[in-house]
């Protein structure tokens, strides 16, 4: 493994340096069907679940095949879809905000070919490599974070809970059955780099004890201050403290009562780490959204405070986010969001149709914006 | 044969859900046999040791990621994040995992030759492990050494003419929704406003001078299918001012259920039947404001009562579409939960018009004023929605120069506890207590 420069010189950085320039132009990559007819589209239609058809004014035609995918994803498989794209795409191929990849064909023959392809490749363990899916009235693919895979701050793994989930909603991946669409997002602590928190179904990772103290090590790494003020609830205050050896070192005191779990304090000091296997899991969220369709967006409210990690496949967690789906399934209108239906049927009933416990971690008591989600009225159901 | 024994990754194999696990094992397998040859840049076996350090985790329900590290590409503040595992005696391929963020293109469209190279170099120098896409819409490049940091900038700079994206206290990769690309619903073209944003504050979005981190995010329509609303400091969402364009034609069909003209677009075409489509049911009593009508064949839609809110267009795509008179509603301070709770956007910019010809203009004036006030004012680490929450809307009116108007609230103020400035009160609030006690003894 011998090192092999491309010409870069570490003793004069700027020597040839280029900077600056931004991303690749997105005309370049264009299907020649989309250049030609961009923003003169018409109309689209949903052919079958996974399948649209986009109808331009000038009558050409682009066909859409939509397949989840993981988006951690290895060169392999991305030189895989590349092969797909170029025998069936003309070498062009997108990905969409929620980590499906679409691949486009520019007339209706050429779909089925297309199809059968992507719904024939399978991993050695037997899933689907390319499956098909994630349009209209159901589920599409779920949105995450690193989790254990590349992150230093997670409760939980995303790539984990996010395949056991989506092994249980995948039927509705393949079907339109739903009463709409039905997004669920995972974000692996509440930093939230995923911003799970408008999502109709949120599976969200949570530490549930306080930083533990390295105190030996913490004024050699921290920024004491920095840690102090990172605190949302004021619970960090510098302190001397004595180690076992008697040395006297420098450190900070955290009031544990006072404390959210936030880690915001681990993101500036790595001596205040939080992770533990009991105290983290899962927190699930429900009944949010962004857009803007008949409703205002919302935010998604905590259904279920917390759940444990059981790797491999988190079956409450699973179980819990099937129960919701189906009672949403069965008793929402059409058109109606999640958040829209459990409104109008009252949260007391969504508890109880979706045979979820509520225990007083659901009443909020953060904060001033907590008193505006008790009921100021009479009007609740028995 | 596996390097590292992984029970309980092993039981993701299965389900129909694509594998990660497989495909890692299949990348592990492929950089092992090295078919192609490739003189890899960094340990042959970065994918096994990386299954290995997950399968740790799965058993001890914790992460094996140290915290940060500060490695980078000279002059740039952002783009590579450092990480190092905990366990590289038991885990040497990835004792120094980095990921590089590569700004992708808008709406993620790609050449299968551009993906190739990227592989090719990932291959190479890293460990051929990607997201497609990270959260803020950047390829991520999962897991390489310091030293091969500066050559995959080089390779990307030089021979793909590609950057990085951002990270840390900076603006962060901007990303879009498809468009116009491929979308009736898109009221202007997110694609040419989102690459020229970026392009244009570069220095921005790589050198970190921010309080903390700033996003872009634009919406074509207030579908909002990128989440611009809940998850960017400023978001850019299509609309438009003018009526909504009938065809009465394509109106009957649909009342007809003519198989043409599915309901939503076909959203519905699943396992559920949901019986023949009802224009009166399913549109017109849905509509928030009530504002349209269906009267001898015929579908009126009292426009200056309609909100946009896309759920007519929605449903019948053939018959109506959006105003021809479009430009975008500017909404800030959107963020997640950390610190102070999750904000959604508020509006601050009903209409702006989306003009290239004179480099958006009207778009930049806004984004630069509120940047000129966060620098000035934002704390360290407070979010352009903390900023707002706690000097004010009207300080963000103020220094944006935009008058106060009815749809900046949801409702107006239910408290009277109004800070006047002195010069909206006749007289000030320098006055004569000798001159008051005259008429009122103490």
């Amino acid at each position: 493994m011998a090192f092999i420069s491309t010409g870069y010189n570490p003793e004069k950085p700027m020597e040839n340096r280029i900077t600056d320039i931004g991303p690749k132009d997105h005309n370049e990559f264009y299907p020649p069907v989309i250049a030609k007819n961009k923003g003169k589209w018409s109309h689209h239609e949903i052919l079958e679940p996974g399948v649209l058809v986009h109808v331009a004014d000038s009558g050409d035609e682009v066909y859409t095949v939509r397949v989840g995918g993981a988006r951690l994803m290895s060169t392999s498989l991305i030189n895989e879809i590349c092969e797909i794209a170029d025998k069936h795409c003309d070498g062009y191929v997108r990905f969409t905000t929620r980590n499906n990849v679409e691949f486009m064909v520019d007339s209706k023959d050429k779909l089925e070919p297309l199809k059968n392809d992507l719904a024939s490749r399978k991993f050695a363990g037997g899933s689907f490599k390319f499956p098909i899916g994630g349009t209209g009235a159901g589920v599409t693919n779920i949105v995450h974070t690193q989790g254990w895979i590349h992150c230093h701050t997670p409760a939980t793994d995303a790539s984990g809970t996010v395949k056991a989930a989506m092994d249980v909603l995948f039927n509705d991946f393949q079907d339109m059955r739903l009463p709409a669409q039905l997004r669920v997002s995972m974000a692996c602590c509440l930093n939230m780099c995923g911003a799970v928190h408008c999502s109709d179904i949120a599976i969200l990772g949570y530490h549930r004890k306080p930083p533990m103290l390295d105190h030996e090590y913490l004024d050699k790494v921290c920024e004491i201050p920095l840690a102090v003020a990172a605190c949302p609830t004021a619970a960090i205050k510098p302190a001397k403290v004595q180690l076992d050896s008697g040395k006297e070192v420098k450190s900070v005191d955290v009031k544990n009562e006072r404390c959210m779990y936030c880690g915001n304090c681990y993101t500036m000091c790595p001596s205040m780490p939080l992770a533990d296997t009991e105290g983290d899991g899962i927190v699930l969220m429900a009944g949010g959204k962004v857009s803007n369709r008949i409703s205002d967006p919302k935010f998604s409210k905590v259904v279920v405070a917390f759940l444990p990690n059981e790797m491999p496949r988190w079956p409450s967690m699973t179980d819990a986010i099937q129960r919701m789906v189906e009672a949403y399934a069965k008793g929402a209108n059409k058109y109606e969001r999640l958040g829209d239906w459990a409104e109008r049927i009252g949260w007391e009933k969504f508890f109880e149709v979706c045979e979820l416990d509520f225990t007083h971690h659901l009443i909020d008591d953060f904060r001033q914006q907590a008193y505006m989600s008790w009921r100021q009225s009479t009007q609740f159901k028995f | 044969m596996a390097k590292h024994e992984t029970p309980l990754l092993d039981q993701l194999e299965s389900g129909p859900w694509p594998s990660f696990v497989s495909d890692l094992k299949a990348q592990a397998e492929k950089r092992a046999k090295n078919a192609e040859g490739i003189e890899f840049q960094i340990p042959v076996d970065v994918v096994d040791d990386l299954l290995g350090i997950v399968e740790l985790s799965y058993k001890h329900g914790r992460t094996h990621w140290k915290h940060g590290g500060i490695v980078g590409v000279f002059g740039y503040g952002g783009g590579v994040i450092g990480r190092y595992c905990d366990q590289p005696e038991n885990f040497p391929g990835v004792e120094a995992f980095h990921t590089m963020r590569v700004n992708q293109p808008a709406g993620k469209y790609y050449s299968t030759d551009y993906l190739k190279k990227l592989c090719d170099l990932w291959d190479f120098r890293g460990s051929g492990v990607t997201n497609m896409h990270g959260s803020t819409g950047d390829i991520i490049l999962l897991g390489t050494t310091t030293k091969q940091l500066e050559e995959i900038f080089w390779t990307l700079t030089h021979d793909m003419d590609q950057d990085l994206g951002g990270s840390g206290s900076n603006l962060r990769t901007p990303s879009d929704c498809l468009g116009q690309s491929r979308c009736e619903y898109a009221c202007y073209d997110t694609n040419a406003l989102v690459y020229f944003l970026t392009n244009e504050y570069q220095d921005e979005l790589h050198r970190p001078a921010f309080p903390y981190k700033f996003k872009f995010k634009l919406d074509g329509c207030p579908n909002c299918c990128v989440a611009s609303i809940a998850r960017s400091d400023m978001s850019f969402i299509g609309t438009w001012k003018d009526d909504i364009r009938i065809d009465q034609d394509a109106v009957n069909k649909y009342v007809e259920n003519d198989p043409a003209y599915p309901a939503n677009a076909g959203a519905y075409k699943g396992s559920k039947d949901w019986g023949p489509f009802d224009l009166e049911k399913e549109v017109l009593a849905l509509c928030p404001t009530k504002c349209m009508k269906f009267e001898n064949k015929k579908l009126f839609i009292d426009n200056a009562n309609c909100t946009r809110c896309m759920h007519c267009i929605n449903v019948m795509p053939r018959a109506l579409k959006i105003g021809k008179d479009t430009g975008l509603s500017i909404l800030v301070g959107a963020k997640a939960p950390i610190l102070d709770g999750a904000q959604m956007g508020s509006l601050l910019v009903p209409f702006v018009e989306v003009n290239p010809d004179n480099d958006y203009e009207a778009i930049t004036e806004i984004i630069e004023n509120i940047w000129d006030w966060w620098m000035e004012e934002g704390k360290n680490r407070e979010r352009l929605g903390e900023l707002i929450m706690r000097q004010g809307f009207q300080k963000l009116l103020e220094v944006t120069g935009i008058d106060p108007m009815p749809q900046h609230v949801a409702y107006p103020r239910t408290n009277p506890y109004i800070f006047w400035k002195e010069d909206e009160v006749p007289g000030g609030w320098e006055r004569d207590v000798e001159e008051y006690r005259k008429h009122h003894r103490r």
